[in-house]
């Protein structure tokens, strides 16, 4: 397992609460997943290569994930005109939400805003039923963190999931 | 910010499941996780043909399946036809055909190399329509992730995953240090 030292919340905190855009006329917020976990993915920017594999992967990986009972979602702080086509041009099947007005504050509250870059670590968080981290982390922006921490963090959480 | 970097294991060791070329004593496996479609597949399967030869009797190469169906259209269905290529017994003459027309992955193209290779159509046609080798793509894909491949081609040397590129150069220098 990698691991970074980092300000990223960790396991054992309420995760903050957001709102965010998901498209230019909807939001989404924490609270709308309560009873279900949800995976927040941060990344640092849409249509960078490392970006596209990451979230192609966790595309992919959909079925398994709402198996272990669990929403994702990707978070960066593109406007949600760009996640739109990013989305669209990647067939992605998640939310993407807009971090971005006030610029990464989502981000911040979660500890993985990058002030010298202006952007998102590449950051994951898995929240559980009550929204509380059960397991967060932050990957060197260059590498892709895969799902293979995210699926055994969903697997060790105990009482058996409610599919997403 | 303090990094420690650990290379991931394939956790799924080759076994009779796979599709192997090179002989089962060979002093070094060497597996690659691909997708049909995708050109970083493309130009590295031409490395890899190269490294066979000259590992010779040295390597053992396993190739499992990663199709990100979702950005590559159509390498699932490629994947399935290499499979059901495979199920009569013409599993790496496919693969080779696949990799050699990775524009041309259609349907049709599909069933023209079937055809090529001497196979009974029907029961080629019947597999892709009845996705009967979705069960294995499904475990190929997972015990990739589970193996930390997050996009391909990923290969992995006796093992350990291989993060140095795969010009030919680089993968016999990573094959060799296993001798």
């Amino acid at each position: 397992m990698n691991t970074v030292s980092n300000g990223a919340l960790p396991e054992g905190t309420p995760a903050p609460a957001f709102e965010l855009r998901s498209t230019p006329d909807q939001s989404v917020r924490l609270g709308d997943f309560s009873g279900r976990r949800l995976i927040m993915a941060f990344y640092p920017a849409d249509w960078s290569p490392v970006c596209t594999d990451q979230m192609a992967l966790y595309n992919e990986i959909l079925p398994e994930f709402q198996e272990l009972g669990a929403a994702l979602v990707g978070i960066s702080i593109d406007h949600a005109w760009c996640h739109a086509a990013f989305a669209q041009s990647r067939n992605l099947h998640f939310p993407l939400l807009a971090d971005f007005h006030p610029k990464g504050d989502v981000a911040q509250e979660y500890g993985v805003y990058d002030d010298e870059i202006g952007m998102s670590e590449r950051a994951l968080f898995v929240i559980d039923e009550e929204g509380v981290i059960r397991w967060s982390h932050v990957s060197p922006i260059g590498v892709n963190p895969g799902a293979d921490g995210i699926l055994a963090a969903l697997e060790s959480m105990s009482a058996a999931p409610v599919p997403a | 910010m303090s990094v420690v970097l650990e290379r991931p294991r394939l956790t799924v060791p080759v076994s009779e499941r796979d599709h192997v070329l090179g002989p089962a004593t060979a002093p070094v496996t060497f597996v690659e996780y691909g997708d049909y479609e995708c050109p970083f597949c493309g130009a590295a399967h031409r490395s890899v043909e190269q490294v066979l030869q000259v590992m010779g009797n040295d390597l053992r190469f396993a190739f499992r399946h990663f199709p990100l169906s979702q950005i590559h259209p159509h390498a699932y269905q490629a994947a399935e036809a290499a499979e059901a290529a495979g199920a009569q017994g013409r599993f790496w003459e496919m693969h080779e055909l696949l990799f050699e027309n990775q524009d041309r992955l259609g349907l049709r193209d599909l069933i023209g190399y079937a055809g090529a290779l001497g196979l009974d159509l029907e029961r080629f046609v019947t597999d892709l329509r009845g996705h009967a080798h979705a069960g294995r793509l499904r475990e190929d894909f997972l015990s990739g992730v589970r193996s930390g491949v997050n996009g391909t081609p990923t290969f992995f040397v006796n093992g350990l995953r291989h993060d140095g590129g795969y010009d030919v150069e680089v993968l016999l220098e990573a094959l060799r240090s296993e001798l």
